[in-house]
C-alpha cells in the first residue's frame, strides 16, 4: 500500500537530487576543462537567416577544424539560404586540407516553432511539433559542442542539450555569441539563454555593463 | 570626339541593396525623381538597385537624356562584385550587408526600415553612425543626407577579429592552445 507520506518523501527526495544536479551542471559548465584528452568533438553549429549564418561562418573560419569536427549544420525549414553558405564553405575546406574528417559533415533541417505572423493558437501545436523534432535530431547527434548566435532555432536546441546534461545523457558544452547587430543589448534568445545559464560561456561583440556575465570579446566582423 | 568620350566614359555607380528583405520605402525613395537628381548632382552616373523581395518595381533608364542610368535586379548570390564597382552603397541595416560594405572601405549610407517590427538593426546602424564609419537615414531622410553628402568625415572602419573568442571557445575546451 503506498501512502501519501512514502510518496510525498519520494517527491521531496527526487526533486532535491534535480536542483543539487541543476547547480551542479550550471557550476560545471562555467568552469573551462582541466585538458581534454579528446582529439576532436562532435560540434553542432546552428545557423539562421539574415546575418546570423554569416556572422556563423567568420567564427567558424578561425576555429581548427580537425578540432571540431565531425560538424552538423541546423538550419530553419524556411530557411533557404543558410545551409547552401554552409555547404559552400564546407566545400572550400575539402580543397584545403585533403584529410577526411572521422565523419562527413551533415546539413540538416529543423521545423520552426512558429513562422513570423502565425496565430499563436496553431503556434502551440507547431512548436511542440518543433520541440519533438529538435529532440529527434539531439539524439541522433548528441553533441559534445554546440555553436549559435541568436536564430530562435537554437532555444529549443540548448533547453534539450541542458536537459542531456542534467540527466547525464550528454555533457555538450554550449557556446552563444550574440550578434553584432546586438549593441544595446541582448536578443531573446541571448537573454534567455544569459539568465538560465544554459550557456557554458556567452560572449557579446558591444560593451554591455548590465549583463557581468557576458564576456565581450570585441567585433568578429 | 564622341569615340573619345566613350572610352574615358567617368562612370560613378551609387549601389541599393536590400538584401533578402521587402524594403519597398526605400526602393521607391530611391527612384524618386527628388533622389536621382540629387545623385547627379553629386556626381554619381549610375544606379543599380538590388530590389530584393519588394513588389515595387524601378524604372529602368539608359541615360540618354544625361540623367542617371538606373537598372535593377531581385536578387543575386553574391553581391561583392557590384558592392566593389560602387563609388557609393545605399543599404537596409542588415549586418552583412553593413559590414561587407565597411571591409572594402565604401562609403555606405545605410536606411533603416521603420516598418519592421522589432527594430534592433537601427541600434547597429546608430552606433557606427555615431562612430562615423557611415551615415544613417530612413526613408525620408535620404535626400536630405544625399545632398549634405560628406564623405571626408568617414572614418575607416577596422575589421573585427574573431580570434580572441576563438581563444576563449579552445581555452574553455581544454584545447592545447597553438
Amino acid at each position: 500500500m503506498v501512502d501519501f507520506v512514502s510518496v510525498s518523501l519520494v517527491v521531496v527526495v527526487i526533486s532535491t537530487l534535480l536542483v543539487v544536479r541543476v547547480l551542479y551542471v550550471i557550476s560545471q559548465s562555467s568552469k573551462p576543462a582541466r585538458n581534454t584528452s579528446q582529439k576532436n568533438l562532435s560540434t553542432l553549429v546552428v545557423l539562421g537567416s539574415g546575418g546570423h549564418t554569416a556572422e556563423m561562418i567568420n567564427l567558424l573560419s578561425v576555429l581548427p577544424k580537425d578540432r571540431f569536427a565531425p560538424r552538423f549544420y541546423i538550419a530553419a525549414a524556411t530557411d533557404n539560404m543558410s545551409l547552401q553558405k554552409a555547404r559552400v564553405f564546407e566545400d572550400a575546406l575539402d580543397d584545403k586540407t585533403s584529410l577526411q574528417g572521422p565523419e562527413p559533415t551533415q546539413f540538416m533541417q529543423i521545423y520552426r516553432s512558429r513562422e513570423v505572423g502565425q496565430s499563436y493558437i496553431t503556434s502551440v501545436g507547431t512548436t511542440l511539433f518543433a520541440l519533438g523534432h529538435a529532440l529527434w535530431l539531439m539524439v541522433k547527434i548528441r553533441p559534445q559542442v554546440i555553436l549559435c548566435n541568436g536564430p530562435g532555432t537554437c532555444i529549443p536546441i540548448c533547453a534539450i542539450a541542458f536537459i542531456f546534461k542534467i540527466l547525464g545523457i550528454r555533457w555538450s558544452n554550449i557556446f552563444y555569441v550574440e550578434s553584432i547587430a546586438r549593441v544595446k543589448r541582448l536578443s531573446l534568445s541571448g537573454l534567455l539563454l544569459y539568465k538560465l545559464r544554459m550557456a557554458d560561456q556567452l560572449f557579446v561583440q558591444w560593451p554591455q555593463k548590465q549583463y557581468p556575465r557576458a564576456r565581450y570579446v570585441g567585433r568578429l566582423m | 570626339m564622341d569615340d573619345i568620350n566613350n572610352h574615358f566614359e567617368f562612370k560613378r555607380t551609387v549601389f541599393v541593396t536590400v538584401g533578402t528583405t521587402s524594403f519597398d520605402s526605400l526602393v521607391r525613395t530611391v527612384d524618386s525623381d527628388q533622389v536621382k537628381e540629387a545623385l547627379l548632382e553629386k556626381g554619381y552616373t549610375h544606379l543599380v538597385i538590388q530590389m530584393g523581395r519588394g513588389s515595387y518595381i524601378p524604372k529602368k533608364s539608359s541615360g540618354e537624356d544625361g540623367s542617371l542610368v538606373v537598372d535593377y535586379f531581385t536578387f543575386s548570390s553574391s553581391i561583392a562584385d557590384y558592392l566593389r564597382s560602387a563609388s557609393l552603397v545605399i543599404s537596409h541595416a542588415g549586418s552583412g550587408s553593413i559590414f561587407e560594405t565597411l571591409r572594402i572601405a565604401k562609403p555606405l549610407i545605410v536606411v533603416v526600415n521603420e516598418d519592421l517590427m522589432d527594430n534592433h538593426q537601427s541600434e547597429l546602424a546608430e552606433e557606427l553612425a555615431e562612430r562615423k564609419h557611415l551615415y544613417c537615414a530612413r526613408p525620408q531622410t535620404l535626400c536630405e543626407v544625399i545632398k549634405s553628402l560628406n564623405l571626408d568625415i568617414i572614418v575607416p572602419y577596422e575589421p573585427g577579429d574573431a580570434n580572441p573568442v576563438a581563444k576563449l571557445i579552445n581555452k574553455h575546451l581544454g584545447f592545447p592552445a597553438d
